[in-house]
């Protein structure tokens, strides 16, 4: 059976914020569909490498294609297929959480109806009209959720999904942002059992650069361990 | 609104690799400034900000430079002058916060995320801060003549008049746009945004101040000279086409 196409390929990709290096020669190959998680200690380039792939960064250099599209120049086409997950919830406070699914909605051409479905999904239906400043962390996060798939994204970008969230909330959402979504997907952990059991592909990245990059099975916990020392 | 039919809307939560669609999305420009439109205004709406803070600030001004020319009315040019300074700096206010919610609430990188054109969001915060511009200038303008302004002018005036606050507005909601955009990246956009603003905003103070003038002069002619309308419809139409050539780059990495 032939390989499923690459939905996400890295070739030596490089981004600095001024004179720091935030991303140094990664290279890598995600297949559609599969999972790469990625681990490494704050500051190691896994939320630069997301918002890459979401097109809010250029690269400096290297290559980056997603869906078959190089970025930057071809970001136009890719935008509506990628959906992103970040520690900021991108939704607005005194928006309720129904205005601010209804606002992406209409930015991504999508049905209301699927803002209700998915509030319905998250358990939010009855605080939807209330303001998102009014939502405990987990009810933000799950409403961020709710943002990141309204248009049924083919790519997701996760950025520790589950954090804020209780394990009756990460079951909610688990449908929409698991591995049975089916969407290619990339996330960021810091929990090695956790992470290496819902991926496909482990990247470690340390001050930027690539420590690891390989299939999940050849990934002992040390190897990742290794990364926070 | 536009809708994806070919979007399918349930997941599949056994399904393997999902077929990824062929045809990349987008949604019309105007359907994009509505939406950011109807957001802008709602959030201003819901928890004003902006506007309240607008015209209190140029009620404030008004009152100073009641006392500070030591005068209980004003005409001609100086009326003009202090009438435009006082909704220059107001405007420096409005221009301050315009990108505020979207840059600390993450709502420009979720507008990014969405396949539309990016001049929706000049064109949806420019109409936002001249719609600003105009409730503040409802409180301003019947303060400032019961404050500091001399004898009314005649009816046929405030219909010249609004021409001129039309014109200057607009050119103030371009430039503030693009000025605002650029300053909310920055750690002092509140420094920023006057020193930016003001060099470029000179020739619309020295347009409408000049076109103003004889309106609001006792002895008349009440009348605004065709020149200065040019003036501020030029200053409009070339950076009305600078911001759509740099809007992109101003709000992208």
């Amino acid at each position: 059976m032939a390989a499923p196409p690459a939905a996400i390929e890295l070739e030596g990709l490089t981004r600095r914020y001024g004179e720091r290096v935030a991303l140094q020669d990664v290279t890598l190959t995600v297949p559609a569909g599969t999972t790469l998680v990625v681990f490494g200690p704050n500051g190691a380039g896994k939320s630069t490498l997301l918002r890459v792939l979401a097109t809010l960064l250029r690269p400096h250099s290297g290559v980056v294609r997603v869906l078959g599209r190089a970025l930057p120049d071809d970001g136009w086409a890719v935008r509506g297929r990628i959906g992103l997950l970040t520690h900021e919830p991108l939704l607005y406070r005194d928006l309720s959480g129904r205005e601010n699914l209804r606002f992406h909605a209409r930015l991504h051409g999508v049905a209301f109806d699927r803002v209700e479905e998915l509030l319905e999904r998250v358990g939010l239906r009855l605080r939807a009209d209330d303001r998102v400043h009014t939502y405990s962390r987990g009810m933000v996060q799950r409403l961020a959720v709710c943002r990141a798939v309204l248009h049924d994204p083919d790519v997701l970008l996760l950025d520790e999904p589950r954090a804020n969230l209780d394990p009756a909330a990460a079951d909610l959402v688990e449908p929409l942002i698991g591995a049975a979504s089916g969407r290619t997907r990339v996330v960021t952990s810091h929990d090695p059992a956790g992470g290496l059991a819902e991926a496909d592909i482990a990247l470690g990245l340390r001050g930027g650069r690539t420590a690891f990059v390989a299939p999940v099975d050849h990934v002992r916990n040390a190897e990742i361990g290794a990364l926070y020392r | 609104m536009t809708t994806r039919a070919e979007l399918p809307h349930t997941e599949s939560p056994a399904g393997p690799t999902r077929p990824p669609s062929d045809d990349p999305p987008f949604v019309p420009l105007r359907v994009a400034v509505a939406a950011l439109l109807r957001k802008e205004l709602g959030l201003e709406l819901r928890a004003p900000q902006a506007v309240p803070a607008m015209s209190l600030f140029s009620i404030t001004t008004l009152v100073v430079f009641h006392f500070a020319l030591q005068r209980g009315q004003v005409d001609g040019d100086l009326a003009s002058g202090v009438l435009w300074v006082t909704l220059l700096f107001a405007a420096m206010l409005g221009i301050s916060r315009l990108f505020v919610a979207d840059h600390e609430e993450g709502g420009l990188d979720g507008f990014l995320l969405a396949p539309t054109d990016r001049t929706a969001m000049l064109v949806a915060k420019a109409v936002g801060l001249f719609a600003f511009l105009a409730a503040v200038e409802v409180v301003a303008i019947p303060a400032f003549a019961l404050m500091l302004l001399g004898p009314s002018p005649p009816i046929a005036a405030y219909g010249q008049l609004a021409a001129l606050l039309v014109l200057a507005d607009a050119g103030i909601a371009l430039v503030g746009t693009m000025v605002g955009a650029m300053a909310v990246q920055t750690r002092t956009r509140d420094l920023i945004v006057p020193l930016m603003a003001l060099p470029l905003l000179i020739p619309v103070v020295i347009g409408a101040a000049k076109g103003t003038a004889p309106l609001l002069a006792t002895a008349g002619p009440h009348s605004v000279e065709v020149r200065w309308l040019f003036v501020l419809g030029l200053y409009d139409l070339v950076f009305g086409l600078l911001a759509f050539a740099l809007f992109d780059y101003l709000i992208e990495d």
